[in-house]
């Protein structure tokens, strides 16, 4: 389910389109593709309506979650798939189709694997093998749908250095499908938000995390904690204390402020916008995590350097030393 | 939480799992099922090939002398011929349009696939007889336009393609369910025709399910009874098929000839359960449900 949206590529970019599962991510991408079929709308590839082009027709790289690899054709033929499956006029010669499948294996680093067959190769192998099948076409665009999805965490990560680099080198046009932020975030020349069939950003990694459009996007990029608020004389009060946060122009009386958690921080009661009992306190890829419980029963996660630890049930007051309200 | 843990949840293992059964039944329940195939599959078809030659070679071999028995085998290869080949298309057509669409009607059509499955053989053989029938349907109209379907070729051929035509989609309906669209799409994103995606993707996908389909199609098909003996009228050397050849020289008291002949259809049914077997036995990955021995 997709409403009303306009999205605009540029050529030689990495864009990914982020969302949650059913914010119709994939329908789009599947649209762009040819094979699903808009209700209404346009597509257009450069200046070329191509709306009613057929999916073969449309010259785009699809690369499917679960691979879809062709089983019973080794590695080499399912790249030479899309040249071998031209007409016989646009069809390159043998040794040619020999040749750029070579160069595709020397690019997906799986020289020698020709021969093989996709049940001999791993996850990550295999979707190497579905890239470079998509790309032996040379396509106007590549659209990756979930590409890391079925793989595991460590081999996630790799191809998706892996496939930055690839893109860096061929500066092809790429479009992929991704419920992961960190994923977007990582790879992305800029990110395109979803949320229910609805675009609510497009930006760089860097507007999008600094300035995310609505309280939708400053949820689904990470943890924040939603904190009653007052805005008043263009500032955002929290318990009658002032913070650093502007308030949005015009915007006066009661507002959800939302905070990461690195913008909190533990301070002393007399300077605190929150207070609480620290619940648990731990250690996460060099950042002292604290877990705090407000009167409410509300978990309140604040990032802190200072390397502190506290005992669990130590009251401790909280600083808001950043944060977003949306109009 | 901890109770769950505690000694006295774990299952007692001394006894081995609890759905096996003890020796004694085993050894009776497998009996009974030895016993059972012996007497009811194994010991009629030996009881075939020991009538057969009973006579001895030459009365065996002055079976197939007969130009009748020869007529018989030519219209059932004739009629397989059609048949098969038919219902492959049929088959192939279904069950691409219910695995890979979504459409209205979907489970009637399923339904009516499954129909000559629940229909007796002669109502199906009866079935063209209300239609083609001097008295049927399209009879007269049939008559003035001087075309014989009924006690010929073309009856012979309906009758088989009916009850047959369940084989090939049963199968291949499963199979390509379960191995879904994405191959095809991914082979018409690279700008291949749907048709050359056929020829390349699908068709060797189902390959080995399909000609387990058609082993058994044909098998049906050469040996089908009932429906044919409806629609054939039986006139000798003509409408006759394998089956009612034996069937008539059976009923003339001509033993020898009868299980002669039988033993064509006997060898049949073996070479299709040993290529059954075959394909079960090496590509079960491959057929639906993942067939295993």
């Amino acid at each position: 389910m997709l409403h009303d949206l306009s999205l605009d590529v540029r050529a030689g970019e990495l864009i990914g389109l982020l969302g949650p599962s059913g914010s119709g991510k994939t329908t789009l991408l599947r649209i762009i593709a040819g094979l699903d079929a808009p209700d209404r709308g346009r597509i257009l590839f450069g200046d070329d309506d191509a709306t009613g082009l057929a999916v073969q027709e449309r010259a785009v790289g699809f690369v499917f979650q679960h691979y879809a690899l062709f089983k019973h054709m080794s590695v080499a033929d399912n790249i030479a798939y899309g040249l071998n499956a031209r007409r016989r006029a646009d069809r390159p010669a043998k040794a040619e189709i020999k040749r750029r499948v070579g160069d595709l294996l020397d690019l997906i680093r799986l020289s020698g694997f020709g021969d093989r067959y996709p049940s001999q190769l791993s996850g990550g192998q295999r979707q190497r093998v579905a890239l470079a099948r998509a790309l032996a076409v040379e396509p106007r665009v590549l659209l990756l749908d979930e590409p890391f999805g079925a793989l595991d965490a460590q081999v996630r990560k790799d191809l998706r250095r892996w496939l930055r680099e690839i893109h860096d080198r061929t500066g092809q046009t790429t479009i992929f499908v991704t419920h992961d932020q960190d994923e977007a975030l990582e790879l992305s020349d800029r990110v395109a938000v979803l949320d229910r069939g609805r675009l609510e950003q497009v930006g760089t990694p860097d507007e999008v995390q600094e300035n995310p459009a609505s309280a939708t996007v400053m949820k689904f990029l990470g943890d924040s904690v939603e904190v009653e608020a007052i805005a008043e004389g263009g500032r955002v009060l929290v318990r009658g204390r002032e913070t650093p946060v502007a308030a949005p122009a015009g915007t006066i009386g009661p507002v959800k402020l939302y905070v990461r958690p690195w913008q909190l921080q533990l301070a002393e009661p007399e300077a605190a916008h929150l207070s609480g009992t620290v619940r648990s306190s731990y250690r996460t890829q060099g950042r002292q995590r604290i877990e705090v419980v407000d009167a409410e029963g509300r978990v309140l996660a604040v990032e802190d350097f200072d390397g502190v630890r506290y005992a669990a049930g130590h009251p401790v007051g909280l600083r808001i030393n950043g944060g977003h309200v949306f109009g | 939480m901890s109770e769950i843990f505690s000694p006295a949840f774990v299952p007692a293992t001394k006894q081995g799992p609890v759905a096996s059964e003890g020796a004694a039944t085993r050894t009776i329940l497998i009996g009974i099922a030895v016993a059972f195939l012996a007497l009811f599959l194994v010991l009629p078809l030996f009881a075939v090939f020991i009538q057969a030659f009973s006579k001895g070679l030459g009365a065996f071999l002055d079976a197939f002398r007969e130009p009748d028995a020869w007529s018989a085998i030519r219209l059932t290869l004739t009629v397989a011929a059609i048949a098969v080949p038919f219902n492959v298309v049929f088959g192939l057509a279904a069950s691409w349009a219910i695995a890979k669409f979504e459409f209205r009607g979907k489970s009637l059509l399923i339904t009516l696939i499954d129909l000559p499955f629940s229909v007796s053989p002669v109502v199906s053989g009866l079935i063209y007889v209300l239609l083609f029938g001097s008295q049927g349907l399209f009879g007269s109209w049939l008559i003035n336009h001087g075309i014989q379907i009924l006690f010929a070729l073309p009856g012979i051929v309906l009758a088989t393609v009916f009850v047959t035509f369940p084989f090939v989609a049963r199968e291949l309906i499963p199979l390509m369910q379960e191995q879904g669209t994405a191959e095809e799409e991914a082979a018409l994103t690279l700008g291949a025709s749907g048709l050359h995606a056929f020829r390349t993707v699908t068709l060797p996908n189902i390959r080995w399910g399909l000609l387990y389909s058609v082993l058994l199609c044909n098998a049906r098909a050469m040996g089908e009874f009932g429906a044919v003996s409806v629609v054939s009228g039986h006139i000798r050397g003509l409408t006759n098929t394998i089956p009612l050849h034996v069937e008539i020289l059976y009923n003339e008291y001509n033993f020898v000839a009868a299980f002669a002949v039988a033993s064509l259809l006997a060898v049949l049914a073996l070479i299709t359960l040993v290529l059954k077997s075959v394909l079960e036995w090496r590509f079960a990955g491959e057929l639906a449900g993942g067939r295993s021995h």
